[in-house]
């Protein structure tokens, strides 16, 4: 017989699975705790989740797979999301990405080859002000132009 | 030291570019001469807005606003104005031939009233006595002690209140259809899931009064008879998420949620639950499943969720700008809002001025304003000299109004008159460098994304509708391109599960209708 | 914490009233307010606040607060910070940066004077008044 082998999850995972398991509605509160700390969800990680919070698989990758938030493949080490919000795409965000896809050599929802970026597009920010908006990480770039993507990628490079 | 007077001098690119630096210099010079320099200090600002009118000049505390001022006329505010004290007339700005009282009724700020933002950019977001100095949680007192559930509900509709998400219904026959089910358990749900690709106004509410929100929720519970309740929120909006945390907290420490609040034995709990980027959650039903931790696809309604919504129960979903509202409506009585705003539509709307505009940003203005008003006054033109092309509102869902309709009054009638809609208050401003069939095609492409796939009409005819306006972007659209367009539309409209796929077509359907010409048939080879 | 009353809530209300110079007849109302809301911050006003603090205790002007709110709305000329002074007008300046921080406090609450170029508008009515 075949041994099982299992991932074992840490500790504070599998107590907030634990905490929010009987709670009615718990699946995407659980599925953004685990993408949080993993940055998407892996699947022998998904085969846990599974496990502690007594859903199946096919209820966890019917969610997983509906909503854009959740990732199945590893993203880069950074993520770049390009706004495509309404004011954003008039302000030239179709520029900026195509920019940002010939710089990194990579196309949109891809990663690149070292790993280093995602490159995204995403709905509104929320920073209509400050159109064009591109977001690495956690830094919103606003009043981006296609050559200031040089200078704002340099601050994420390796060794920078 | 203190000076007297203050005379500013509008400095924004479009008014530098019309001798605003030239009268700036002489009025300097002047007050120099007539050594009033100890008095009078002149400051030149940045854009006021209005540049229609440029270059501007003030003068405070007189609040005296001065138009299209040249030159010359700087010698003559200096001997006059600054010297004498005297205002002079013929430089004022004036209004439908009536001289404005005070500047407080021009630029950005001016034409605004805040009542939904009446705290953002006021108090710190992250201190609950400062939302309690702005008579905080009295609105959930007098609903409790003073007006009952039956008074709070005359109140509503006295002040004829609709809801800020797009469709304008009632808000005081929601919550009335919710009391009057009986039910065991009942939720009230704060919808801050904003989807609209160009608004942002949910997201600067709680992030800059989150207490208003919990308030008006609690004022819905103790109203219905909903010990619960949830606010479903976009995962992208981090702060915003801190912020409503840091709020829940704050106020159950104090008691002002939780049990027995005031001592009135009503319970009212508040849970944050996360969407996680789809468009179509916003849809009533599909945010349910949402909350409910499902795939989010809308449902056949009726039921409605007043009566069957959450788990079943019987639920008030509010978006976050309608919510905003109730506490003042409470305190301030209904009659108080239904003073503002135009016949049909009561108090304000918040809109999200973008696009090919002066000054951007978040405004909140009466119903009934016009849009001349909005992009010229507040918003300060079109930049670059540019030509007003069009103003899309309601967006993925809404369609564009031309300079045409600059003079028609907003409300959710009129828009919808004019073939567009309130939606959730995006306004983007377009000028004649836009192609109305690129984002006619722009927008189309976001709702095929986001389309969840269940019904045939929005999953089908989206994508062909997207495929037909393609041909018109890359010039290759034929006249059967262009009726299958309206036909397509026309069913997608009519047959839709919900308004995802209901209001799709609009934004082309408009674009058409409004912008033939963008449209270029092809000629047969 | 216990829970509050109603009289309690009041109280709370009126104190807070009074140190936010909300009233007439309240403390010192001159103040810096920084917006921060997420377009704000992502225009850089944490490092505007973390200026005018510095230059406040710079100048030894530590007793005027600088107080954060949400977004004021006019998300184009951010950085933006609110200044009230005794006896000046109350006026939005925007793009603050950390030279325009410093400016703000040297100029406009040092020596009593507006700041030039940087005005961009001044406060909207507030519908609660002064209750």
């Amino acid at each position: 017989m075949a041994v099982e082998t299992r991932t074992t999850l840490p500790d504070e995972l599998c107590e907030f699975i634990l905490e929010w398991k009987h709670r009615p509605g718990n699946l995407i509160m659980i599925l953004h705790r685990v993408q949080q700390h993993y940055k998407y969800l892996p699947e022998p990680v998904v085969d846990e989740v599974a496990r502690l919070a007594d859903l199946s698989l096919a209820q966890i990758y019917g969610v997983a797979t509906f909503y854009n938030f959740f990732n199945l493949t590893p993203p880069g080490k950074h993520r770049i999301a390009v706004c495509m919000g309404t004011a954003c795409y008039l302000k030239g965000a179709p520029a900026l990405t195509e920019e940002l896809s010939t710089t990194l050599k990579v196309g949109v929802n891809e990663v690149t080859e070292d790993k280093q970026f995602s490159l995204l597009e995403v709905r509104c920010v929320g920073c209509c002000g400050l159109a064009p908006a591109v977001l690495v990480d956690e830094d919103l770039y606003g009043k981006l132009t296609p050559e200031k993507v040089q200078e704002m990628l340099d601050n994420y490079q390796e060794g920078a | 030291m203190a000076y007297s007077t203050y005379c500013l001098i509008c400095g924004g690119t479009a008014c530098e570019s019309s001798k605003a630096d030239e009268i700036y210099k002489r009025i300097q010079a002047g007050v120099s001469e007539k050594k009033l320099e100890d008095q009078v200090q002149v400051v030149k600002t940045g854009c006021f807005g209005f540049c229609e009118q440029g270059p501007i000049v003030k003068v405070l505390p007189d609040e005296s606003f001065y138009v299209q001022v040249v030159p010359r006329d700087a010698d003559e505010i200096v001997e006059e104005h600054l010297n004498k004290g005297r205002p002079i007339d013929r430089l004022q700005y004036k209004e439908k031939a009536a001289v404005v009282e005070t500047t407080d009724q021009i630029s950005f700020y001016q034409k605004q009233v805040r009542i939904v933002l009446r705290n953002c950019g006021f108090i710190d977001p992250e201190n609950i006595e400062e939302y309690i100095a702005r008579s905080g949680y009295e609105g959930l007192a007098k609903a409790l002690f003073d007006l009952k559930p039956d008074g709070v509900i005359r109140e509503l509709e006295k002040s004829g209140l609709r809801g800020r998400g797009g469709a304008g219904y009632p808000t005081a026959r929601k919550w009335a259809f919710t009391k009057d089910t009986k039910a065991t358990q009942k939720y009230i749900v704060c919808n801050a899931d904003e989807g609209d690709p160009g608004a942002y106004m949910d997201r600067s509410i709680l992030e800059g009064d989150p207490h208003s929100i919990l308030e008006a929720m609690a004022i819905a519970g103790c109203t219905v008879g909903a010990s619960k309740g949830y606010i479903y929120i976009r995962a992208e909006y981090p702060l915003a998420i801190k912020r409503l945390q840091h709020a829940i907290m704050e106020a159950t420490e104090r008691g002002l949620l939780g049990e027995d609040i005031f001592g009135s034995g009503f319970n009212f709990e508040i849970e944050i639950r996360l969407g996680a980027g789809a468009f179509v959650c916003g849809e009533e039903t599909a945010l349910l499943m949402s909350v409910e931790g499902r795939r989010g696809m809308p449902n056949q309604r009726p039921p409605y969720p007043a009566v069957k919504g959450l788990w079943g129960k019987p639920t008030v979903i509010n978006n976050v700008e309608t919510l905003a509202n109730i506490p003042v409506i409470m305190t301030r009585g209904g009659d108080w809002f239904a003073s503002i705003g135009s016949e049909t539509s009561k108090g304000t709307k918040v809109f999200a001025l973008t696009g090919k505009i002066n000054n951007s940003g978040l405004i909140e203005v009466p119903m009934g304003i016009t849009l001349r008003d909005i992009i010229f006054n507040i918003g300060g033109g079109i930049p670059k000299g540019k030509k007003f092309k069009a103003v899309q509102t309601g967006g993925p869902s809404g369609g564009m109004i031309t300079a045409d309709y600059l003079d028609s009054p907003i409300d959710y009638e009129s828009l919808t008159a004019l073939g567009s809609m309130m939606g959730s208050g995006g306004m983007i401003v377009m000028d004649e460098d836009d192609s109305m069939a690129g984002v006619a095609n722009f927008y189309l492409g976001f709702t095929v994304e986001e389309s969840c796939g269940k019904c045939v009409p929005c999953r089908v005819g989206g994508r062909q509708l997207k495929r037909l306006v393609q041909k018109f972007v890359d010039g290759e659209g034929t006249q059967e391109d262009l009726d299958k367009i309206a036909e397509i539309g026309h069913w997608m409209k009519s047959s839709s599960l919900c308004g995802l796929g209901n209001t799709a077509p609009n934004p082309v359907l408009s674009s058409i209708k409004h912008f033939s010409d963008e449209y270029i048939i092809k000629e047969a080879q | 914490m216990p829970r509050m009353t109603l009289d309690e809530l009041r109280k709370v209300r009126d104190k807070k009233q009074f140190e936010m110079g909300l009233r007439e007849s309240g403390g010192s109302s001159t103040r810096l307010v920084v917006s921060m809301g997420t377009s704000g911050i992502a225009a850089g006003a944490k490092k505007t606040l973390a200026a005018l603090v510095e230059a406040l205790e710079e100048q030894n002007l530590t007793d005027i607060p600088v107080r954060q709110t949400g977004s004021m709305g006019l998300e184009s000329m951010e950085p933006i910070v609110e200044v009230h002074k005794e006896g000046m007008p109350t006026v939005i300046y925007g793009r603050v940066d950390d030279a325009v921080a410093r400016e703000i406090v040297q100029v406009h609450l040092k020596e009593g004077r507006l700041l030039d170029g940087h005005i961009v508008d001044r406060p909207a009515a507030d519908i609660q008044g002064g209750q």
